[in-house]
């Protein structure tokens, strides 16, 4: 426990930090209570189209007289499971790579490697275009899709943590007693190597999220869920008259990555005390 | 150019080969695992999908080869440089893409040189002044244009400068039916550029201006820096031309890094800006499910990122003259 409190105390220490962490739980409070306490139906027609925004209708209408609240509240929850899905799949999978990659080194190292470099060099945002839209939209394809494009920065990230800690005494000490590599891995290296991977995963979900807003602007959403970016798309074509249709949405995907992305530097700073530097 | 910087160049065009290969063996899987062949489209575009003339297509296509073999007549067919035909355009799609390429290249180098310039200026700036009111707004300005949807902010900046102010066009790459002068288009086309060359180059400028801002830091505790500080040399000067210049390079690393990432960016502008170059065409090959040119601009893209790599490799070592290339 005096791991968690000595974390929190470095975490607390860093304000702005703090209040990502407060804005962050409070977009994720009104992602899963909103569209439960608030009962409209984001594609029903519940008044005439792009109503400004009025007691009725707290954020107005959208181009076919939708409440642009329940729009916002269910995209929430869309945007917020397919960002943390896919960075918890792109996580997993890449630390997997990276692992066995810069634990056994020599050839499987290379060609984990090279495969690496190969998708980080081919653009990711169209590689996700295509898969989407090869194998339809729906909110699996679209995580998985994200996910494909993103693993490889932390396939790196655990290779480089893997090789520094491949050759340290206690690695050796538990290869002596004969400890199975899979032990090693997860259960002795991982433990030391976590805090950069927590902290690059916690800022994946936050790309994730801009990626994921990007595809439904494209029209590359689930056709059954609305989205922020579906919404930014869906109120581009009424601009000139009523531009505060697409600018709620997008405050919102704003707000919550600015939020992520603090909370990754407070984790950063809480768990790498050593390399606090700057 | 010396001997050593032809053979760098050569050995890299050759390592090309491999790479190209894989992104070929991408293309060739996903074209593989999406449902339906060009067979089906087609002969349901042509009105009469029938079993029998299905399998007459896919005959002639060679779809009904064993999968090594198509996937060796695909790789000969992307070594003459045919990726096939856009069924639904009527045109080669080697021919679309590149009638589309200059658009998205020209929009993409001047964004990345807004995004260089402002980000290592901004960067310069916030270091020089660090823990003041200036460097705190340019900190607290990159993070919420970090945190910004790309093409949200140019939607927003459309209804600031076009439609508010109506200072600049909100899309497009040029007047239409405007006979101009060679010099009257250049300054029309610059005119059309300014929105989406700022809108896809401001998030990098954020970027670049955070790196800018902590590389410069750790290289003010450099001993030359010192030694330039101890000559008597204004500080103006020890700034640009002795600190930034060393800078300067995680910088260039970055930007080359992200170019892929750069390109996905441009398609969702020139889709909000209605940029005639290759976002538009992606955006077309989604509404009428073009897959085969969708996989071409995939293919084509991954090439030219791949080419401007080896382009931000030569440039870095013209930057740092202690890299050689043996």
């Amino acid at each position: 426990m005096s791991r968690a409190r000595a974390f929190w105390r470095r975490y607390r220490n860093n304000r702005t930090a703090v209040g990502g962490a407060v804005v962050l739980v409070a977009v994720v409070l009104l992602a899963i209570a909103g569209p439960w306490a608030y009962t409209v139906d984001p594609f029903d027609m519940v008044g005439r189209p792009a109503e400004l925004p009025s007691g009725e209708h707290l954020f107005g209408t959208d181009v076919a007289g939708r409440d642009v609240l329940a729009g916002i509240l269910h995209g929430g929850r869309v945007s917020l499971l397919i960002g943390v899905m896919a960075s918890l799949a792109a996580s997993v999978f890449g630390l997997a790579m990276g692992a066995v990659a810069g634990f056994y080194g020599g050839r499987i190292d290379d060609l984990i490697m090279r495969t690496t470099e190969f998708f980080l060099t081919i653009p990711s945002f169209v590689l996700a275009v295509v898969l989407v839209a090869i194998f339809s939209p729906t909110v699996t394809n679209i995580t998985i899709a994200i996910a494909v494009v993103s693993w490889p920065s932390v396939a790196r990230l655990a290779r480089a943590e893997f090789i520094a800690q491949r050759d340290r005494d206690y690695v050796l000490g538990c290869r002596a007693i004969g400890m199975p590599d899979w032990e090693i891995i997860t259960l002795q290296i991982l433990p030391n190597a976590a805090p950069p991977l927590i902290v690059v995963s916690s800022l994946m979900v936050a790309t994730a999220i801009l990626t994921e807003s990007g595809l439904s602007f494209l029209g590359l959403g689930d056709p059954n869920q609305v989205s922020w970016g579906y919404m930014i798309g869906v109120a581009r074509t009424v601009l000139r008259t009523s531009w505060w249709m697409a600018a709620i949405p997008g405050v919102m995907i704003l707000v919550t990555v600015l939020a992520i992305n603090l909370v990754g530097e407070g984790l950063n700073d809480a768990l790498n005390p050593r390399l606090r530097t700057r | 150019m010396n001997k050593g910087t032809v053979a760098f160049v050569g050995r890299r065009l050759l390592q090309l080969v491999p790479v190209v290969l894989a992104i070929a063996t991408l293309n060739f899987v996903l074209i593989k695992m999406a449902p339906g062949d060009a067979a089906d489209i087609l002969a349901g575009q042509m009105g009469h999908a029938t079993l029998e003339f299905t399998q007459e297509l896919r005959r002639e296509f060679g779809l009904d080869l064993p999968l090594a073999e198509q996937f060796l007549v695909y790789i000969r067919r992307l070594a003459t440089l045919d990726l096939g035909v856009s069924v639904i355009q009527q045109q080669p799609v080697l021919d679309l893409i590149l009638d589309r390429l200059p658009a998205t290249l020209l929009l993409m180098v001047t964004a990345i040189g807004v995004a260089i310039a402002s980000g290592v200026s901004l960067g310069v700036v916030a270091a020089r002044r660090q823990g003041g009111w200036v460097d705190n707004v340019i900190s607290v300005v990159a993070l919420l244009v970090y945190a910004t949807p790309a093409f949200w902010l140019g939607l927003m900046l459309i209804v600031f400068f076009s439609i508010q102010l109506d200072l600049l066009p909100s899309g497009g790459m040029m007047r239409i039916g405007v006979d101009q002068s060679p010099f009257a288009l250049a300054l029309d086309v610059a005119h059309h550029l300014v929105l989406p060359a700022l809108t896809l180059g401001l998030f990098y400028a954020a970027i670049y201006a955070r790196l800018m801002r902590a590389s410069m830091l750790e290289v003010y505790g450099q001993d030359f820096i010192t030694t330039a500080r101890a000559k008597g040399l204004p500080e103006r000067a020890v700034a640009w031309s002795h600190a930034a210049r060393n800078a300067l390079l995680p910088v260039v690393t970055l930007a080359g890094m992200q170019l892929g990432h750069l390109l996905g960016g441009s398609i969702l502008i020139e889709t909000v800006f209605a940029w005639p170059g290759l976002g538009r065409l992606v955006f077309d090959a989604l509404q009428q499910r073009d897959l085969n040119l969708l996989l071409g601009i995939l293919f084509v893209s991954s090439v030219v990122v791949v080419l401007a790599n080896l382009l931000v490799d030569l440039l870095y070592g013209m930057l740092d003259p202690r890299i050689t290339h043996k």
